[in-house]
């Protein structure tokens, strides 16, 4: 089963797309399976990590407080562009060490990041982990590291460490 | 009634798109740095991606997702090119 | 417009809400794209049309066709997830080409490779 099957996650969205573009029929489902487990097998002749997920229960809540930032953020960062350059707004990049040390928690921050306007992860330092991250509208250092660490960082190791 | 209430927030986003595509246009032209033009190049991919969907949404035909879906595919591979070419590109110098 | 001529009115203002909200956040982040003095703030505005302009117009779009076919339509979604993982990768890309190319040139306003730890205020664009 588990040469049969490597990589069960991937080949589960996999199957889930391929239904999604061809449409949901039996036959379509038996061909999905066929293209799944063909790139399982391809897949595992590269042998990428597999990611050991430690609490499935917090997934929900990580998406739910990253789509709430996501919104306050957009209103924030066109708040911005449609009053024009404030004088008291002030660009500038932030050094955040990071304790997450776990490659696809990297990613999802790196995505999490990057998706809500307003940061952007510019570099990622893996012999010091540090992040450099370049934020619009730096009011507060210290309030933006905070954010970083302990609303995202914090679960991510919860989820992955 | 509801077409027509469709009609017109159709042709209002499109606008508001085109609008969008002609200022990532001008971006492109001005620059002043390649980083610029190439961030350029990606935000009209991304732009007439969504102006692909609007058409799906006009036309109601089913056709339109597909391109969208290959133009962001493009999109992602032509912009991480240029951007790795502008970092090798510069060690060569 | 023929096909959305038998559709209940309250899906066409749905879809119309939706689809104007992405397309004006879309406009907004391309405004911003043209109007930002430096690269570094640039990199943010076009992330507002890949956030939820995309997934705004996604979800119009995926309304409309449910209700058009009768049957649940999902396949947009493939978009606004491709979109979301493809976005930082290429933001990412060009912002560490920049940050390379800013450095090796000498430029003012970036923080060197070993910049102080967070707390402190590296640099001030502008």
């Amino acid at each position: 089963m588990r040469r049969l099957i490597p990589y069960p996650l991937m080949m589960a969205s996999l199957l889930l797309m391929w239904l999604l573009l061809a449409g949901f029929t039996v036959g379509q489902f038996i061909v999905g399976i066929g293209v799944a487990l063909l790139a399982g097998q391809g897949l595992a002749a590269l042998h990428p990590a597999s990611p050991r997920l430690r609490r499935w229960d917090l997934i929900p809540k990580l998406i739910g407080i990253v789509l709430y930032d996501i919104v306050l953020s957009n209103i924030e960062v066109v708040k911005i562009i449609v009053t024009g350059d404030r004088r008291g707004r002030r660009a500038g990049f932030v050094n955040i060490p990071l304790e997450l040390r776990d490659p696809i928690g990297l990613a999802i921050l790196s995505v999490i990041v990057t998706s809500t306007p307003g940061t952007a992860w510019m570099d990622y330092d893996s012999s010091r982990s540090t992040v450099l991250l370049h934020v619009l509208d730096l009011v507060d250092e210290e309030a933006w590291v905070d954010t970083i660490k302990d609303r995202y960082e914090f679960l991510l190791r919860e989820i992955f460490e | 009634m509801s077409a027509t209430i469709l009609l017109w927030s159709v042709t209002i986003a499109q606008g508001a798109l085109a609008l969008a595509m002609c200022f990532a246009l001008i971006r492109m032209m001005r620059g002043p740095r390649a980083q610029d033009r190439v961030l350029a190049l990606d935000t009209l991919y991304l732009n007439s991606m969504l102006m692909l969907l609007s058409f799906g949404i006009r036309t109601g035909n089913d056709m339109y997702f597909e391109a969208s879906l290959i133009i962001s595919v493009l999109g992602f591979v032509s912009t991480g090119a240029l951007a790795k070419f502008l970092m090798r590109g510069e060690v060569i110098e | 417009m023929s096909h959305a001529a038998d559709l209940p009115v309250w899906v066409a203002v749905l879809v119309s809400a939706f689809l104007l909200l992405g397309a004006f956040l879309t406009l907004v982040g391309s405004i911003g794209f043209y109007r930002f003095k430096s690269f570094y703030e640039r990199i943010h505005a076009p992330t507002l049309g890949t956030s939820w302009g995309t997934a705004s117009i996604v979800i119009s779009s995926m309304i409309l066709f449910t209700v058009l076919q009768s049957r649940p339509v999902f396949h947009e979604i493939l978009i606004g997830i491709f979109v979301t993982v493809t976005t930082p990768v290429t933001l990412m890309l060009l912002g560490r080409a920049t940050l390379y190319r800013d450095r090796s040139e000498g430029n003012p306003g970036v923080p060197p490779m070993d910049a102080p730890l967070s707390g402190r205020r590296d640099t001030e664009r502008r």
